[in-house]
């Protein structure tokens, strides 16, 4: 049951579901965004009562390929661990659904999309919050004949989308598991996301942001806006590692543990404005911002599941920061789980393989899987 | 003190193995079917298993140590890794029909606090304690001159060593009012003699409140 003014489309391996003009997406700047297009992947089969959809909200720089490999880059599967058959999120009994982000460069529309002028928006393209992405992803899952999803879960920028999928649209979650995120971009991060977008920026070939008509592309940059993040994903002993190595070999640099190879495959289908548009949405997050200052007060009310994980080392989303979202469910009477992982991987951790992390989140997502009367197997 | 204890059954005479948490049991029956539960310091989560099988109680946790909760989550437990002494504040007052502390609240720097906070949110608190003053203890001390504490040099944190009539006298210092206490033996609800707080201090191994504020 797809919506009457939007409509799938496939195009060299990416799926995307295409609004008309007659569908608007209402930004929180009061702007209206049209026409949108949302590219998205769907695994496993949605059961007769429409119950079993999960919401897999990405990261900053990864994409819709939770679990299948990026036609158009070849890169494998972000996310195999958690989400596939017979892993926490099983796609044998769940219907799972990623979606690229509002302001992304995998399909859906952001600024290197064209605007109606035939030309790429670039940096006409209008500013995004956390909130606008929900909202494009309710579009889609509205679209999709789901009225209320049975798990939205995300890790970073995906965790503060699932906060905010939770606090805005309550009944239509029904459980919710955050990783590695936090209720506010803290300063820290902040730091780091300006230093990137100050590397694009200052590449020439940025062009002002004009760089797609130029046929050029701020690769440097953006390499440089990407390792500011990926140095920062490590945790305090990967980082000592990869130096003392780096000293031992006499070099000025060192490895941050992501092949160059990938990094350039990286710049290569991320789009650098995209880069600039989504790290200011991170920035300008704070859920509390919205409820008074009171963080309790976005989850009153609601009778959402969640759960909340951090890991030990992520020095990027400290435990801290997700503490404090389980302070304020707990303050707002919500079912609320706050587990700890111990993990020497840093920000990166829930990527990697986990077992303490896979239990805990198998736990979770099968015991509110109970509770929604799912059966074991889903599917239709 | 004239509050009357309830005699739920005679002194355990048997010599079956005593069952690992024996006041789990009587907390079960004191909990309302269908009543909000918090856990705190709930440990691997029995009790809270216990409570959602037996009263289909909607039970939450919290708990200090981080491998207790991991292996909570594991199995499915809504509980939350944080400490009583800051985290019981956050609670929204009135939030749960009954806050429980499992012999945990002997474990606390401000118990005060601690118990203080769970009337705030709690309808009612149940409290389990290790009786320091039961006879065997007593006799112990008086013929050996040791403290039955194999944890007095133990590294790490004590537990306050507290008799049944040291919590009934901070329960009715606090204004708690004291509507049941359960004498356990032996793992096993009823202790010899116990009908009151006097005897129950002498004859009972551990007890478990239950409290309205």
């Amino acid at each position: 049951m797809i919506h009457a003014a939007a409509k799938v489309q496939a195009a060299g391996g990416v799926r995307t579901l295409a609004f008309d003009a007659s569908a608007p997406l209402q930004l929180a700047n009061g702007e209206m965004l049209a026409p949108l297009t949302i590219a998205f992947e769907t695994y496993g089969a949605l059961n007769a009562e429409r119950s079993n959809a999960v919401l897999v909200c990405h990261a900053l720089t990864t994409d819709q390929f939770v679990a299948s490999p990026n036609p158009v880059t070849g890169r494998p599967a972000w996310w195999p661990r958690i989400v596939g058959p017979g892993r926490p999120i099983d796609t044998n009994r769940f219907f799972v659904i990623c979606a690229n982000v509002l302001g992304g460069s995998m399909g859906t529309t952001g600024p290197a999309s064209l605007a109606r002028d035939g030309q790429a928006y670039s940096l006409r393209f209008p500013p995004i919050t956390i909130a606008d992405m929900v909202r494009a992803q309710s579009m889609l899952v509205e679209a999709l004949g789901i009225q209320s999803l049975f798990l939205v879960i995300g890790a970073g920028m995906g965790g503060m989308q699932a906060l905010h999928w939770a606090s805005a649209y309550p009944k239509r979650v029904f459980a919710c598991a955050t990783i590695a995120t936090a209720a506010r971009q803290s300063a820290q991060n902040i730091a780091l996301s300006e230093l990137g977008r100050q590397a694009v920026m200052a590449d020439p070939d940025w062009r002002g942001g004009g760089y797609l008509a130029h046929g050029v592309r701020p690769a440097k940059g953006l390499t440089v806006a990407r390792m500011a993040t990926q140095v920062a994903s490590h945790s305090e002993a990967s980082v000592r590692a990869r130096l003392n190595d780096a000293h031992k070999r006499e070099r000025f640099s060192f490895d941050a543990g992501y092949s160059t190879g990938s990094n350039t495959s990286f710049v290569e289908r991320f789009d650098a404005n995209s880069y600039l548009y989504l790290s200011r949405a991170m920035d300008g997050f704070d859920l509390a911002g919205d409820f008074g200052g009171r963080l309790a007060n976005a989850f009153q009310g609601g009778s959402t599941r969640h759960c909340v994980f951090a890991f030990s080392s992520d020095w990027r989303f400290p435990p801290a920061e997700s503490r404090a979202v389980a302070r304020a469910l707990i303050a707002a009477g919500a079912d609320a789980g706050f587990v700890e992982i111990e993990s020497d991987n840093g920000h990166d951790a829930y990527l990697g393989e986990e077992p303490q992390f896979e239990a805990a989140l198998t736990g979770f997502v099968d015991s509110c899987a109970t509770a929604r009367e799912l059966s074991l197997h889903g599917g239709a | 003190m004239a509050a009357q204890l309830e005699l739920v059954q005679g002194a355990p005479l048997d010599l079956e193995a005593r069952p690992a948490r024996g006041d789990h049991d009587v907390i079960a029956r004191m909990v309302s079917d269908g009543a909000k539960v918090l856990d705190v310091g709930c440990g691997d989560g029995g009790l809270i298993q216990l409570l959602t099988r037996e009263c289909k109680a909607r039970a939450r946790g919290l708990e200090r140590d981080k491998a207790a909760v991991r292996g909570c989550v594991v199995r499915g437990l809504s509980v939350v890794q944080g400490d009583a002494e800051s985290d019981l504040a956050e609670f929204p007052s009135g939030g749960f029909d009954f806050v429980v502390f499992s012999h945990t609240l002997t474990h606390l720097a401000q118990p005060r606090d601690a118990l203080r906070q769970a009337g705030r949110i709690g309808e009612r608190v149940i409290v389990s304690v290790r009786n320091a003053a039961y006879m065997r203890t007593r006799y112990r001390l008086a013929l050996s001159g040791r403290t039955p504490a194999t944890q007095t040099w133990a590294d790490g944190e004590l537990e306050r060593r507290c008799s049944i009539r040291d919590f009934a006298e901070l329960a009715r210092e606090m204004r708690f009012n004291i509507e049941t206490a359960i004498p356990l033996t032996n793992g096993r609800p009823g202790a010899p003699f116990a009908k009151t707080i006097w005897r129950a201090n002498l004859f009972a191994e551990e007890a478990v409140f239950l409290l309205t504020p």
